[in-house]
């Protein structure tokens, strides 16, 4: 008889807790796999300026980014000092802009492509020619949104 | 000899470890928004275009910026902090008709906000900072007088009006009614900002 009537002790039994790692595991993979650090491996030095009339550029994927500034020590070597630019990850010569936006463009969806803005992430020790130049061909490319991005700051101090 | 099973190892740390881990990545992970001054080129010009209309030299506020970083505003040399509270005298000047303006009404400045016009010349030596810092201080003297005019209209700045419109929470009746106000006051003080190509030396 003793057969059928043991462990009959009112405690609930605990719920299992040892599928809970898995699950948090499964998010800890979700945020390592979707964290992206950053999109492309800066080969310029990009000291911004700063600003404090800015607006923010939301909608990343609506955004082209062309980096502008001296090459970093380490390509020094290879490629000189003098400011250059740099468009996805690698150095672009001022002529390469317009096929660069055209590809761009033809990379995103028809309707966005009206919206596309192009950012401008240039050093703050460069020239004006060399952005000159850039803002010619984006007018020639017919892409006329332009954002320059900056650090949120005082315009005014260390300028004088 | 019992047979006795292996003892489990305990597993309810774990799920302590990976917690860790997890607000650890979840705190590190900066989903950075860029921001920065946004500007619109003007369209190439057809050369088979007409000539733009002349601008009387009293509407034309120009802004020079040298290879030496120095600025020359209406021929008189000046210093960057200075700019905006020049470039506000100028455009809220409002010499003809204008009746929300509170400058000077001086003959020799702009005729009326609508008409005035910022030229801003760079040369290629400037550096970038420099005239991002230009940049800055002129589209800091339009937001000034929006907000003014803002403020007095709807008793908010023009930044919150724009802010709120562009925030995706605000409702589509409310966008509807903020719509107007915000054409109003851009109509009030346009941005004129022309920008000359610049000189080579």
């Amino acid at each position: 008889m003793s057969k059928f009537n043991k462990k009959k002790s009112g405690d609930l039994p605990a719920i299992s807790t040892a599928s809970l790692p898995d699950i948090v595991f499964m998010l800890l993979f979700f945020f390592m796999v979707a964290t992206v650090m950053r999109q492309n491996t800066l080969m310029v030095k990009n000291n911004l300026p700063t600003a404090d009339q800015v607006e923010k550029l939301d909608k990343k994927d609506l955004v082209m980014y062309i980096y502008a500034g001296e090459p970093t020590e380490r390509y020094q070597g290879t490629y000189g000092t003098s400011a250059k630019i740099q468009l996805n990850d690698k150095f672009a010569d001022v002529s390469e802009i317009q096929d660069f936006i055209y590809q761009e463009r033809a990379s995103k969806r028809e309707e966005v492509v009206p919206f596309l803005t192009t950012a401008l992430k240039v050093d703050g020790d460069s020239k004006m020619g060399l952005i000159s130049d850039i803002k010619q061909e984006l007018r020639t490319a017919n892409a006329l949104k332009i954002n320059y991005v900056t650090k949120k700051g005082d315009a005014v101090e260390g300028n004088e | 000899m019992a047979k006795r099973a292996a003892p489990e190892v305990n597993a309810g740390s774990m799920a302590d470890i990976a917690f860790l881990l997890l607000i650890f990545f979840l705190v590190t992970t900066t989903i950075e928004t860029d921001s920065g001054i946004s500007r619109k080129l003007p369209p190439e010009q057809d050369e088979n275009q007409p000539p733009p209309p002349v601008i009387k030299e009293r509407n034309l506020f120009t802004v020079i910026v040298n290879s030496n970083n120095e600025l020359l505003v209406e021929d008189e040399i000046m210093k960057l902090e200075n700019l905006r509270e020049a470039a506000v005298a100028f455009l809220d000047n409002g010499a003809e008709d204008c009746s929300y303006c509170q400058g000077a009404k001086s003959e020799s400045s702009s005729t009326n906000p609508t008409k005035a016009v910022i030229s801003l010349v760079n040369n290629r030596g400037t550096s970038y900072k420099r005239y991002i810092a230009v940049q800055n201080e002129l589209v800091a003297a339009y937001n000034q007088l929006r907000d003014r005019e803002a403020q007095s209209r709807y008793g908010e700045s023009f930044i919150e009006l724009e802010k709120r419109y562009n925030d995706p929470r605000t409702s589509d009746n409310d966008k509807e009614r903020l719509k107007p106000r915000l054409e109003e006051i851009r109509e009030l003080y346009p941005e004129k900002l022309s920008e000359a190509e610049p000189k080579k030396n």
